[in-house]
């Protein structure tokens, strides 16, 4: 455009006396620019923290894992390694009760007994410092901190474990590799390798990970030894992960994270935009007259469109700067939240990539989002400098194919961006279409809400009231934006904390009495009825007894399973003439190679619920010689190919025992108690090698303590747990989870007030011309000021009711389909208070806002006009 | 270099068509001064916008310099508004965030050169030089004017419409003002259409067309 210059020039000192307003329009979208930018060199920090700490991940080139001792093929493969210059160190890892004899108390642990030479990578950081050397000069032990804690236990201290007593040598600071969170769960301890068959603990039916890691001659071979010997390895049970394979994993898995959080900020930089075209749109309301009068000077649209865009563009800027640069404060604040939840340490490198994205990201919003406002000013006519017009209401713009562009323009950048943070097409997709779903249904919410407070006849009421309300829809209000922006915050909030609720709810024990809040596991067969009359004793209620039969499959309609041909044998070794289950499905590998813990009884129980085919009755009479009845899980059955009618041969401890698919089940997972993918009726497992699961209930956490105290001094094997700490410990870790999220979310609930102290900003003249017309006519400042307390706490409130009101359907939406509950209740208490805090803070800052309308004198007004 | 033919314009309002303006027809010579007056309602605003491209008629034709308006493209009348056409306004209409000399120069930069010079050569000229830094809300209502005088010239307009220029003036800064549109208009040799309802300000033109109804009544030489 010819003197392109001239036009920035005028942009430039058009603009002035309103670049501060203009700032604050703008600003609108600096905390989405800063969610941004935090959140986008955070996960660039991530990468390059799973870069440099590969190796020390695993500790290991690679690592092998099973879950019964190595057979003769793994162990082969292993001698040969050794033979070709690779160190092994071996690591045996079990649940187990840790026991302080000095006070009897107890806490379930995961046990890690260690061979030397682990880990070969980094190092593990023990308090006192240097113990972990020490590990193996004797029966020491060094333990979580959370484990010593549990027990009441220090430093020094005799533990014992099974039936084997060690010393705390000390306690772990840094473990490389291991997830913070999981100690919530399980705390470890470690113990030199060759004490555990002191501990007596490898009987029947525990669960035992044996693990070998290797460090190659050739570290880059681990990737060629995982490619190569998968395959056999499997036929053992027997699995390899290389550190190549698992940073690939995990980096994935980490930029995962890392745009999903993205994505929470970008709702922020959305808001934001919106909060911008709002605003930009009132400003030109403001211009029009200049506007009318460039355009008899000589200006063309394009050119008033230029002047006004150049401004808009040039806060953009600033606005996305100021963003930039508190992101990249606040990424410091992320790995603090999010350390416990990651497996690499992380340390903060500025990112210079993040921060010019976040402010070309950050301008191109405001420039598009400006950008329908500023279209609507062709239809300004340089008439209006002859005949005074009174503009009421905004105009209308003009449909053409401009103001359908700049919508196109809008709506496909929107849904770029989204999809770009996302990183993939269809999950970007389907966020755009959550965002744009909420956002109209916010936007139809707030205009019925305001539909409805005109009709509100408040005859009755004190004027102040009344003018509040009437303010609510006064020409060129703002009403339905900052019901918008503020209703987006309170409904991400709201959403938050219902989903949370609801996740946590089914899992509080005892909440009804006929939950369980303690449980035993690892129970041998004829320890049973002793530790049943153990916990009567105590006055104990046992509400559940459950028998656990550990099997594998051997066979699915007569076909061996090493026949099935699961996808993953290469073609050379299938044969001819396989058939798949009756479904017609392939059976999945995994379903058909895992070990089956599975349980008699004759009755359904209160987690499961039958879908399909028949339950047998007690005591039911079999035609000998006929398979036995066995009912499914729902999704396992899918799994493994099957339906009714079909046939498994189970192999438990060697003995083939057939059944017939009966029924199928669908199982509540989420209660915590214990839940088989197969159940058999009485009688057919008779003598199988089993071992016992028991469910108790005291409310009192003396008596808990007591009763595990007691137990695992009579029987040293049996483990149990506290569904109470559970439950502490799943209240921590969704706690932490929700407090991530909350925080990013936070941005988007800052945005929106940025946008309602635009609209104050925005309505100001008319407020100041307003508070005159009304003080002149004897009005006190105090009926001003219940006016404007009214208007403002009105807008809060509207925004929470719609907020929150969206946030329950989406909530039940969420809770349904994504997360499978049946139920979903909606705490009120919670909700109220989310409204009216929303109606306090917009209170005040619209107060806050609005103090000039309290400093001018009417007088002092009037002149300035 | 005027010429007005046939002139209609009609726009619809509640439901019904009303004619504002019809069967008018003159021209203008170069250098006259023209006043055009009538009573308010007469249609002489919707006049001045269609004789100044601000406005398409709905029937006849406005030429300026040989070119038809009409068919033109609303840019394209902004683009010869910039080359040919000053404006005075009853409300001055000075941009408020710009300086007096911002304001002079705002043609002429639209049209992409550099106005400075010109701008605070007229300033001078309409009595403001060394105020060319003061913000309108700085300036008395005749000083305003004044700078509006100096934008209307800044781009040597061949044509020069005037609409009430006296209007939010007292009489004696008014007839100063009109004195200055007439001097520099002789200056500079361009034509002057000045609309009014005041008579006396229009016997100061060389020509008054007398509009009612939508109508030329008369349109005779005053004899100035």
């Amino acid at each position: 455009m010819r003197g392109f210059r001239y036009l920035a020039a005028l942009a430039w000192r058009e603009s002035r006396f309103a670049r501060r307003r203009l700032f604050l329009f703008l600003s609108s979208i600096s905390l989405g620019v800063a969610a941004l930018v935090a959140t986008q060199s955070f996960a660039a920090s991530m990468a390059a923290g799973v870069r440099d700490q590969a190796r020390i991940l695993m500790g290991a080139d690679a690592v092998l894992s099973g879950t019964q001792a190595f057979g003769e093929r793994t162990e082969a493969l292993i001698d040969s390694l050794r033979g070709s210059g690779a160190a092994v160190s071996r690591t045996t890892s079990l649940a187990s009760m840790a026991v302080l004899p000095r006070t009897g108390a107890t806490r379930l642990a995961q046990l890690r007994a260690v061979e030397g030479g682990w880990p070969f990578y980094g190092e593990i950081e023990t308090e006192p410092a240097g113990r972990w050397a020490e590990l193996s000069r004797g029966r020491n032990l060094l333990a979580d901190p959370a484990l010593l804690v549990a027990l009441g236990a220090e430093v020094g201290d005799s533990i014992r474990i099974g039936e084997a007593s060690f010393q705390v040598a000390g306690t772990l600071s840094k473990v490389p590799g291991e997830v913070g969170i999981s100690t919530s769960f399980a705390p470890r301890a470690y113990i030199p390798a060759d004490a555990l068959e002191a501990t007596g603990l490898l009987g029947f039916g525990s669960r035992v990970e044996y693990e070998a890691h290797l460090r190659l001659r050739d570290p880059a071979d681990g990737a060629a030894l995982q490619e190569g010997y998968r395959s056999a390895l499997r036929a053992e049970r027997v699995g390899i992960r290389s550190a190549e394979r698992q940073q690939a994993r995990l980096g994935d898995a980490l930029g995962r994270l890392g745009r999903y959080l993205g994505l929470i900020g970008t709702f922020a930089l959305l808001l934001g935009g919106i909060g911008v075209a709002s605003a930009m749109g009132a400003y030109m309301a403001e211009k029009r007259e200049s506007i009318a009068t460039l355009r008899c000077l000589g200006a063309t649209a394009p050119q008033v469109i230029s002047i006004y865009l150049l401004q808009a563009a040039a806060m953009g800027v600033a606005g996305s700067a100021l963003g930039a640069l508190l992101g990249v404060a606040v990424q410091w604040v992320l790995p603090r939240l999010l350390q416990d939840f990651l497996p690499v340490e992380v340390s903060i490198q500025p990112s210079a990539a993040a921060v010019l994205t976040g402010v070309g990201v950050g301008l191109w919003i405001a420039v598009v989002f400006a950008l329908l406002p500023l279209l609507a000013t062709r239809s300004i006519s340089p008439l209006e400098t002859l005949r005074r017009r009174v503009a009421t209401e905004t105009e209308p713009a003009p449909r053409d194919a401009w103001s359908w562009g700049g919508r196109a323009l809008l709506a496909g950048s929107v849904a770029l961006l989204v999809v770009l943070q996302a990183g993939e097409v269809r999950v970007g997709l389907q966020f755009a279409g959550g965002i744009a779903a909420t956002l109209a249904g916010l936007t139809l919410a707030a205009w019925a809400t305001v539909r409805g407070v005109r009709r509100f006849r408040a005859g009755g009421l004190p004027y102040p009231v009344r003018q509040g309300v009437s303010n609510l829809y006064r020409p060129g209000n703002q009403t339905r934006t900052v019901v918008l922006a503020l209703g987006f915050g309170v409904f991400l909030l709201a959403v938050l904390y219902l989903v949370q609720d609801n996740l946590l709810r089914p899992l509080r024990p005892g909440a009804d009495g006929a939950r369980a809040s303690l449980v035993f596991f690892d129970v041998q067969e004829d320890q049973a009825p002793g530790v049943s009359r153990a916990l009567e004793d105590e006055g104990i209620r046992v509400l559940q007894r459950a028998a656990i039969v550990p099997m594998r499959v051997a066979a699915v309609n007569d076909v061996p399973v090493s026949r099935l041909a699961p996808p993953d044998v290469p073609p050379e070794e299938r044969e001819e003439g396989d058939r798949d289950g009756e479904r017609g499905r392939r059976p999945e590998g995994w379903a058909l190679r895992r070990e089956y813990r599975s349980t008699f009884r004759d009755h359904v129980v209160g987690s499961e619920k039958l879908v399909e085919g028949r339950w047998w009755q007690p005591g039911e009479a079999r035609a000998a010689g006929a398979p036995a009845p066995v009912s499914l899980e729902k999704g396992i059955a899918e799994d493994l190919g099957v339906g009714i009618g079909d046939r498994i041969t189970w192999d438990v401890q060697g003995v083939q025992v057939p059944t017939e698919v009966a029924s199928l089940r669908e199982v509540d997972w989420a209660r915590l108690e214990p839940n088989f993918f197969a159940v058999f009726p009485d009688g057919v497992l008779d003598g199988a090698p089993q071992t016992w699961v028991l469910m108790a209930d005291a409310p009192d956490p003396a008596v808990r303590a007591r009763a595990q105290r007691d137990v695992v001094a009579a029987y040293p094997n049996v483990a149990s747990v506290d569904l109470t700490d559970v439950q502490a410990a799943l209240d921590d870790v969704l706690g932490r989870v929700s407090l991530v999220i909350r925080f990013l979310a936070g941005f988007s609930i800052a945005t929106g007030f940025v946008v309602l102290l635009g609209a104050v900003s925005v309505s100001r003249l008319q407020r100041i011309r307003e508070s005159v017309l009304l003080r002149t006519l004897g009005a006190t400042r105090g009926q001003i000021g219940s006016i404007l307390l009214v208007e403002y706490a009105l807008l809060g409130l509207l925004a929470g009711v719609v907020g929150s009101a969206l946030a329950v359907a989406g909530g039940w939406a969420l809770a349904r389909h994504v997360f499978d509950m049946d139920s979903f209740s909606v705490p009120a208490p919670g909700l109220l208070g989310l409204m009216a805090g929303m109606a306090l803070l917009a209170t005040v800052v619209g107060w806050w806002g609005s103090r000039e309308t309290f400093r001018r004198t009417p007088l002092e007004a009037l002149r300035d006009e | 270099m005027l010429i007005v033919q046939d002139l209609q314009k009609s726009y619809r309002s509640g439901g019904r068509e009303l004619t504002v303006l019809r069967d008018v027809s003159f021209s203008v010579s170069p250098g006259e001064f023209v006043a055009v007056v009538g009573p308010s309602g007469s249609g002489k605003t919707t006049l001045l916008g269609l004789m100044a491209g601000l406005d398409r008629p709905s029937r006849g034709s406005v030429r300026l310099d040989g070119t038809d308006l009409a068919a033109l493209s609303e840019d394209g009348r902004a683009r010869l508004r910039r080359e040919r056409i000053g404006f005075v306004f009853q409300a001055f209409q000075l941009i408020p965030t710009l300086t007096a000399s911002e304001n002079v120069r705002v043609p002429v930069e639209l049209a992409g050169r550099d106005g400075a010079a010109r701008a605070d050569e007229l300033l001078a000229r309409v009595g403001l030089g060394g105020r060319g830094h003061h913000y309108p809300t700085q300036l008395s209502g005749g000083e305003q004017q004044r700078v509006a005088v100096a934008r209307a010239f800044v781009h040597s307009p061949s044509i020069l419409f005037a609409d009430e220029p006296t209007g939010n003036l007292d009489a004696a800064t008014g007839s100063r003002i009109v004195e200055l549109l007439t001097e520099m208009n002789r200056e500079r040799g361009t034509t002057l259409i000045l609309v009014t309802h005041d008579l006396d300000l229009a016997a100061k033109a060389g020509r008054i067309i007398r509009l009612a109804d939508g109508r030329v009544v008369s349109d005779e030489a005053t004899g100035s």
